[in-house]
C-alpha cells in the first residue's frame, strides 16, 4: 500500500472491499436514505435528549413537583386498568366481528371510523357534549330530571375515566381488528369437533380460542400498553391536563414543560418513565425473537 | 345443518339473533354518537347547537359557507392550512414510499448485509412513546434550524411511518420467488433494471397501502404538527382548529364544521383503499 502513497496517479484506487459486489454495492446505496433518517432522527435525538436530562438537580425538582407524582400515577391507571378492559373489549367484539352475518359486516366497515378519522375533531366533539352548560349531555339530564347534571370535566377521576374512554373510542376498532384476524386464523374444524361433542360456548373459549389466540393477545396488549404511554392527544384534547394540573399523564406533562421552556425537565420527566417503558420493551422483545 | 322445510323460524335463531343485536346496538351507538354530534354541529345554527337539540329545528349550511368564504377571524387562513395539510401529507406519502422501497428491496432482494439488523433497529423506533420523542424532536428540529419549516414535520412523520413500512413491504417482498431475480439477471438485467421493471409492478398493491397508510398518518398528526410549526400560515388544519380552543368563547359550531371538512378525506381515502389496507397491514400481524 506504501507504493501508491509515493505518487503514482495512474494506479486506480483499491475497491473498498474485494468482496463488494455490484448488487451489495446498490444494497447500500439503497439502505443509505432511511439510515440517514434514523440516524438524523430518532438515533441523534435520543441521545441528545438523554444527555440534557443528566444533571440531578432536574430529578430533585421532579420530585418537588406535585404534578409529577400525580401524573406518574394516573398514567399507571391509564395503562394497567385503561389497557387492559380495551383489550378485553376488543377480545369480546373479535368474537362478535367474526360472526357471519351481513349486517354485522356492515356494521363492522361503520366500527373502523373512530381509527380512520383525525383525533383532534372527535375529541372535541366529545368535550363539547360534556360541556356543563350547554352540552347535550346536561340538557338531556335536565329534561329528564329537571336537575342540573354536573360539571363533568372539572371532576379529576371523572375526567381521567372519559379520558381513558376517548383513547378507547379511538383505538379499540384498530386492536379489535388485529384481533379478528387471529382469530379467523384458527382452524375451523376444531370448532365443529367441539360443537359435535356438545362443548359450551366457555369451553369452545377456554381450550380452543383461547390457547390459540393468548401469544397475540398479550402482544397487542404490551404494545398498545408502550403505544399509550405516547398518548398525547385523548387527555390534552379532552382536559388540557385539568382541573388544576390534576389530569396529566407523562405524555403531556413532558409537552407542558416543553411548553414552558423547561426542556430538561421535560426530559427528566421522560427518564423518569423508563421504569415504565423498559419492561414492556423487554417482555415484547422476549416474545417476538421467539 | 338446517332440515329441508323444517322451519323457517326457530325460538334459538330469533335468541341468538337477539343476543347478537344487543351487542351490536351499543356498539354502532358508541361509535356514532361523537362523529353524529360533530355532524349535528355542523348543520345547526348556533342557537340550535348550543341548545342541546338532537336534530336542528333548521338545518342549515352556513356554517360551510362560512368556512368556505373564510368569513371568521379563527378561519381566515382555511384555504392555505388545507393546501398545508395537503402538500405535508402527500409529501410524507411519497418520501416515505422511495425510502421504504429501497430499503425493502436492499434487505429482502439484495440480501445487504447487517440489513435484518437495521430492520430490527428500525422497528425499535416503537417502542418510544411518540409523545416522548417528540421532545427531543422538537428540540433536534431546532438545532437544524427547521423549526417553523415545513421539512420539520414531514422529516419527523417520515421518520415515523417508516420503520413499520420497511417491515411491512418486507414482508410482502419475501414472498416473490427468488427465481424472478435469476431470471432476469440470466438475460443480462442490472440491479436497477430488476428494481424498476420486476420488483415494482409485483409490489403494487402493498404500495398502495402503504402509501395510504403514511398519507393519513401524516394527514391526522395533531401532536408533532402542534409543536414543530407555529406560525399561522404555516400550521396544518388541525393545529388550527386546537388554536380554537385559545378563545373563550370559541365559536364550536365553526370548529365542527372545519373539523368535519378535515375529517372527511381520510375516511373517504380509508374506504376507497380498504380493500388494500386491511390485507396489506394486517398481514404480519398474525405471524407469531
Amino acid at each position: 500500500m506504501a507504493i501508491t502513497l509515493s505518487g503514482d496517479q495512474s494506479i486506480p484506487a483499491p475497491p473498498l472491499s474485494p468482496r463488494l459486489t455490484p448488487a451489495q454495492a446498490w444494497g447500500i446505496a439503497l439502505l443509505a436514505p432511511y439510515l440517514l433518517v434514523f440516524l438524523a432522527f430518532v438515533v441523534y435525538p435520543v441521545c441528545y435528549g438523554l444527555w440534557l436530562a443528566r444533571a440531578p438537580s432536574n430529578y430533585v425538582a421532579l420530585y418537588h413537583d406535585p404534578i409529577f407524582a400525580r401524573a406518574a400515577v394516573n398514567t399507571l391507571i391509564f395503562l394497567v386498568i385503561g389497557i387492559n378492559i380495551k383489550m378485553l373489549i376488543a377480545l369480546f367484539l373479535s368474537g362478535f366481528f367474526a360472526q357471519q352475518r351481513t349486517w354485522i359486516k356492515w356494521l363492522s366497515v361503520i366500527f373502523i371510523l373512530p381509527w380512520a378519522v383525525p383525533s383532534i375533531p372527535t375529541i372535541l366533539s366529545v368535550r363539547f357534549m360534556f360541556n356543563p352548560e350547554w352540552g347535550v349531555v346536561n340538557h338531556l339530564i335536565f329534561s329528564f330530571t329537571g336537575d342540573d347534571g354536573p360539571n363533568w370535566l372539572n371532576d379529576p377521576t371523572v375526567a381521567l375515566t372519559m379520558a381513558i374512554g376517548v383513547h378507547i373510542w379511538k383505538s379499540l376498532p384498530f386492536w379489535t381488528l388485529i384481533l379478528i384476524t387471529g382469530r379467523l386464523a384458527i382452524a375451523q374444524d376444531l370448532f365443529e369437533a367441539a360443537e359435535v361433542d356438545g362443548a359450551s360456548w366457555w369451553q369452545k373459549f377456554r381450550y380452543i380460542t383461547w390457547p390459540s389466540m393468548q401469544t397475540l393477545y398479550i402482544t397487542c396488549t404490551l404494545l398498545s400498553m408502550i403505544w399509550t404511554l405516547g398518548d398525547f392527544n385523548s387527555v390534552y384534547l379532552l382536559t388540557g391536563g385539568g382541573p388544576a394540573d390534576l389530569t396529566h399523564v407523562l405524555a403531556t406533562l413532558g409537552i407542558r414543560y416543553l411548553r414552558l421552556d423547561q426542556l430538561s425537565l421535560a426530559m427528566a420527566s421522560i427518564v423518569c418513565a423508563m421504569p415504565f417503558v423498559l419492561p414492556l420493551v423487554y417482555f415484547m422483545m422476549k416474545r417476538l425473537s421467539r | 345443518m338446517k332440515l329441508p322445510g323444517a322451519s323457517e323460524f326457530s325460538w334459538r335463531d330469533v335468541a341468538t339473533e337477539a343476543r347478537l343485536l344487543l351487542i351490536g346496538i351499543p356498539v354502532f351507538l358508541w361509535t356514532m354518537i361523537p362523529i353524529y354530534h360533530m355532524f349535528l354541529f355542523a348543520i345547526s345554527p348556533k342557537e340550535d347547537a348550543f341548545s342541546g337539540k338532537l336534530w336542528p329545528d333548521h338545518p342549515t349550511l352556513h356554517n360551510f359557507e362560512i368556512v368556505f368564504k373564510q368569513q371568521h377571524y379563527f378561519l381566515r387562513d382555511f384555504y392555505i392550512q388545507f393546501w398545508n395539510s395537503t402538500v405535508i401529507a402527500v409529501s410524507v406519502g411519497v418520501l416515505t414510499l422511495v425510502i421504504a422501497t429501497a430499503a425493502a428491496f436492499s434487505i429482502s432482494r439484495l440480501k445487504v448485509p447487517g440489513g435484518r439488523t437495521v430492520l430490527n433497529l428500525a422497528l425499535f423506533t416503537y417502542f418510544i412513546p411518540a409523545a416522548f420523542l417528540a421532545v427531543p424532536m422538537y428540540r433536534t428540529m431546532g438545532n437544524y434550524g427547521l423549526l417553523n419549516n415545513h421539512w420539520s414535520l414531514i422529516l419527523a412523520m417520515v421518520t415515523i411511518a417508516s420503520p413499520y413500512a420497511i417491515w411491512v413491504l418486507k414482508q410482502a417482498s419475501d414472498k416473490l420467488p427468488v427465481e424472478l431475480d435469476e431470471a432476469a439477471v440470466m438475460d443480462g438485467a442490472t440491479t436497477l433494471q430488476i428494481f424498476r421493471l420486476v420488483y415494482l409492478p409485483l409490489m403494487m398493491p402493498s404500495l398502495v397501502a402503504i402509501g395510504t397508510y403514511a398519507v393519513l398518518l401524516a394527514w391526522n398528526e395533531y401532536l408533532y404538527a402542534f409543536l414543530l410549526l407555529s406560525n399561522d400560515r404555516e400550521i396544518t388544519l388541525p393545529v388550527a382548529l386546537g388554536n380554537f380552543l385559545a378563545a373563550d368563547d370559541s365559536p364550536w359550531e365553526l370548529l365542527m364544521t372545519t373539523g368535519f371538512i378535515y375529517a372527511l378525506p381520510p375516511a373517504a381515502i380509508y374506504y376507497a383503499f380498504r380493500r388494500y389496507m386491511v390485507g396489506g397491514l394486517t398481514a404480519g400481524a398474525v405471524k407469531s
